[in-house]
């Protein structure tokens, strides 16, 4: 089956430097494709030139298999949810979700039709003659998106629509974004630099840096399975050390920290030799926290010490530990079922994990 | 503390009402006054609707009135249609530097008075003026061509000097446009002339809407303009007020036809108004 968008080398250059570098991608139907990356890395930039607003340097885009180079933006059957929404505050709500159908010539009665059911759809029957001032922000959002998904596009792309949202609504509003995803059956493709809106709504995940995609994959893969150290890095929170690899043999690596803490790590993979500098990331959550170190006695990597500060967050709380040879903090999480319920700070305590949760990338990456 | 700003209140109001009430309303109610009355003898007047009266029999006075609120009317139009598109192009399309150029651009002419101004357009446009000489040399008129004196010049003048006062309300309404509606209109299948219509104009008719009762008032009342480039041939309202007043010494009608065009702007006004939906609150906030 052909997939609705399939970009081809794609490449954007402004004046001297490269936006978007060679980015190759596809996105099958019905799927929900995001692009993640900080600020300013290009992921802007690859929607505005599927959307039409900007020419490509090289490379093609193709939707349903046919190439959109010298399509207007117009006459493409790909739909934007931008950023700040750009409801049009003139028209009433009915008006904004019929805008497209009217450009399209279709039949008033149709019209009135199909806005009724798509205010159905996303669940606000009967706001049509409402303007668009009165809504907030989460209903503003899902006319946002209805606007769009009446005109039936191949692709919806949104951009960083959750953004302007309050954290509990961003919360909820991700959930329902899969919903209607799932509901209008349409691919969608999303950029965001929040991780946790990519991680929790998507099929799949390109992370981009630097006008380039470091790596593509579901959010199992990026979580678990980085390629890159600034995927390891950029998605989840990570303890991270410099270092030199000192003795090296198949998967594990033994490594010397700038700050003098000897690890054992896994380059699953990568080839690293002794002697390389290197960067190794262990996820908090991937680190088991002990009173007695013989409880720790299967991982191969130990430490003992004492607790720095405790950071409480309900769930996602944790606890930096110094080693007793103060070669640096390390975070852990906390588990909460209660044994650790009345750690202090200065309690003596012991940290271990396996060497295949501490991921090792030769540096200078990123 | 409430005393105290109660007191900052009527100072700084002070000079408002002052102005409001010495140049404007005393002026007005001894305008109407005067106009209401109907000189008897020396010295002798009666109240009487005679002067009001005269305007409406002599065809001069009459259809005077008239053209020049046609003509205000086409002057604010045209400045509309021209002062558009530059509004956009500053407010939209230029950015930076450019954009702040562009605008100073429309202010320059301003900073001399619109005596010299509009000298420079009889400059150009006179018999001996550039733009006649030019024709004769390039061998498109056989003589002098005399551009001066017709409803074409008014225009010209009138037009020229408005565009300030429309461009300035169109840029800060335009301004306030985002670019992403503009950007979401094509994206949902709009083509120029549809997102114009149904995004652009509706966003900017606040602005659309100030910008015309200003140029349109400047137009109606203006007395330079149409005196120096409308000379004899074409009059203008005001002309005969000055005329009135000044030449005849015959105030009372004077009165009257001021206070005509007051009632003229005022209903052109309200109607423009009605007819596009706006309020002055709306407008002007």
């Amino acid at each position: 089956m052909t997939p609705d968008l399939q970009c081809t080398n794609l490449t954007k250059q402004f004046g001297d430097s490269k936006a978007v570098d060679n980015v190759s991608f596809s996105v099958p139907a019905g799927s929900f494709f995001s692009i993640l990356g900080p600020s300013g890395c290009g992921k802007t930039t690859i929607m505005r030139m599927i959307a039409g607003f900007l020419e490509p340097t090289s490379g093609d885009i193709e939707i349903k298999g046919k190439s959109v180079l010298n399509v207007p933006p117009n006459k493409r059957h790909v739909n934007m949810v931008f950023q700040h929404l750009a409801l049009f505050p003139m028209m009433n709500i009915a008006d904004n979700i019929g805008y497209g159908l009217r450009r399209a010539g279709m039949h008033k009665k149709d019209i009135g039709f199909k806005v009724d059911e798509a205010l159905e759809r996303i669940g606000l029957p009967g706001i049509g003659h409402r303007r668009v001032d009165e809504l907030s922000g989460g209903q503003k959002q899902r006319v946002a998106i209805a606007r769009c998904m009446v005109l039936e596009p191949d692709v919806l792309l949104l951009d960083e629509p959750l953004g302007a949202l309050d954290l509990k609504l961003r919360e909820h509003m991700k959930v329902e974004l899969k919903n209607l995803q799932a509901a209008f059956d349409t691919t969608f493709v999303y950029i965001t630099h929040d991780q946790s809106e990519a991680l929790v709504m998507s099929d799949n995940i390109a992370v981009m840096n630097a006008g380039r995609f470091e790596q593509v994959g579901s959010a199992q893969d990026l979580y678990y399975r980085p390629d890159t150290a600034f995927v390891a890095g950029f998605v989840g929170d990570s303890n991270r050390w410099s270092g030199k690899v000192v003795k090296q043999d198949g998967g594990n690596a033994l490594v010397q920290t700038t700050s003098g803490l000897t690890l054992r790590g896994a380059t699953h993979g990568r080839t690293l030799s002794e002697g390389d500098t290197v960067d190794a990331f262990v996820r908090p959550e991937a680190i088991r926290i002990a009173h007695n170190a013989d409880d720790l006695a299967n991982f191969d990597n130990q430490i003992s010490g004492t607790v720095t500060s405790i950071l409480f967050n309900g769930a996602a709380s944790r606890v930096m530990v110094r080693d007793t040879a103060g070669h640096g903090e390390v975070a852990v999480n906390l588990p909460q079922s209660g044994e650790f319920a009345n750690l202090s700070k200065g309690a003596p305590i012991h940290i271990g994990w396996a060497s295949d949760q501490a991921n090792c990338f030769a540096a200078g990456a990123s | 503390m409430h005393r105290e700003a109660k007191l900052g209140l009527v100072l700084l109001l002070t000079p408002l009402l002052l102005w409001l009430v010495l140049l404007i309303f005393i002026p007005h109610i001894d305008l109407f006054l005067v106009s209401m009355r109907e000189r008897v003898g020396v010295g002798q007047y009666d109240l009487s609707f005679a002067n009001y009266l005269t305007f409406f029999q002599e065809p001069l006075y009459l259809v005077t009135f008239l053209r020049t609120a046609v003509m205000s009317i086409f002057a604010t139009i045209l400045t509309l249609l021209i002062g558009f598109p530059v509004a956009y192009y500053i407010a939209k399309m230029a950015k930076g530097r450019t954009q702040s150029a562009l605008f100073l651009l429309c202010l320059v002419p301003f900073w001399v008075s619109e005596l010299v101004r509009t000298f420079g357009w009889m400059i150009l446009l006179r018999e001996t003026g550039i733009i006649s000489n030019l024709l004769q040399s390039v061998g498109l008129a056989s003589g002098p061509v005399e551009m001066l004196y017709n409803d074409a010049a008014i225009m010209v003048g009138l037009v020229y000097t408005s565009m300030l006062f429309m461009v300035v309300p169109l840029v800060t309404t335009l301004e306030s446009l985002p670019d992403e509606v503009v950007e979401a209109g094509y994206d949902l299948g709009g083509n120029g002339l549809s997102v114009l219509r149904e995004i652009i104009i509706p966003h900017a008719m606040p602005g659309i809407v100030s910008g015309s009762i200003v140029v349109f008032m400047l137009c109606l009342g203006n007395y330079l303009t149409p005196t120096m480039l409308g000379g004899k041939e074409s009059l203008w309202f005001t002309e005969l007020i000055y005329s009135q007043f000044i030449v005849r010494f015959n105030w009372e009608l004077g009165a009257a036809f001021g206070f005509l065009l007051l009632i003229l702007s005022s209903v052109i006004v309200w109607g423009m108004l009605r007819l596009t939906g706006q309020s002055l609150e709306k407008t002007m906030g």
